[in-house]
């Protein structure tokens, strides 16, 4: 069970990683508004993950606030974002 | 019992984990918006919810769990919503960009 939950713990972090670069990276605001919202994702699984490494159920909450904010975030930016070309 | 139940929550921790290496990996590579929310919204969202069942599975017995279920199906619901309106601006700004999309489907077809 640890082993597992380190070895899906290691994989996040490289997938974290990996959309950080297209975060970064991205030409398009909308791209790394699907970066940004990619890597909430990834948090939630992380905090899922060391949830069940600990047994510990005090950071589920912050699964929760993360999900809430994270949908006002996407949504927002996605409806009074101003387009790069102007 | 107790070790079918870790073996299986175990397992769909790492699919999960997997499931959410591939949308990492498919945002970096693909081409374009759109390509990068298709392979963004569904892999992600069911990479989440495997790992918050594995989550359930292995805390059975915490009072505590039903927040991970809250979690799942508030994923259910509001990952549309982010598809749809941030799809909605990509579609409209790429479509006269480059030549990927041919067929305009927003606007009603002309009549001959």
């Amino acid at each position: 069970m640890t082993v597992v939950s380190v070895i899906s713990g290691i994989i996040l972090v490289v997938a974290g990683v990996l959309t950080t670069f297209r975060l970064l990276d991205g030409p398009n605001s909308l791209d790394r508004l699907v970066a940004l919202d990619t890597l909430i994702a990834l948090a939630m699984c992380g905090l899922a993950v060391w949830a069940a490494y600990t047994g510990d159920t005090t950071i589920v909450p912050a699964i929760v606030a993360l999900s809430l904010v994270g949908f006002i975030g996407s949504v927002s930016v996605a409806r009074f974002r101003v387009s790069d070309k102007s | 019992m107790t070790t079918v139940l870790n073996v299986i929550g175990a397992t769909l921790m790492l699919c999960g984990s997997l499931l959410a290496l591939t949308a990492a990996i498919a945002i970096v590579r693909f081409p374009d918006t759109l390509r990068r929310m298709h392979a963004a919204t569904k892999p992600q969202v069911v990479g989440l919810i495997m790992v918050l069942a594995g989550a359930v599975l292995e805390l059975r017995g915490n009072v505590d769990i039903w927040m991970l279920i809250l979690v799942g199906i508030f994923t259910l619901f509001t990952a549309p919503v982010i598809a749809h309106s941030v799809g909605r601006v990509a579609y409209r700004e790429q479509r006269d960009q480059d030549g990927l999309l041919m067929i305009n489907e927003l606007e009603p077809p002309e009549l001959p």
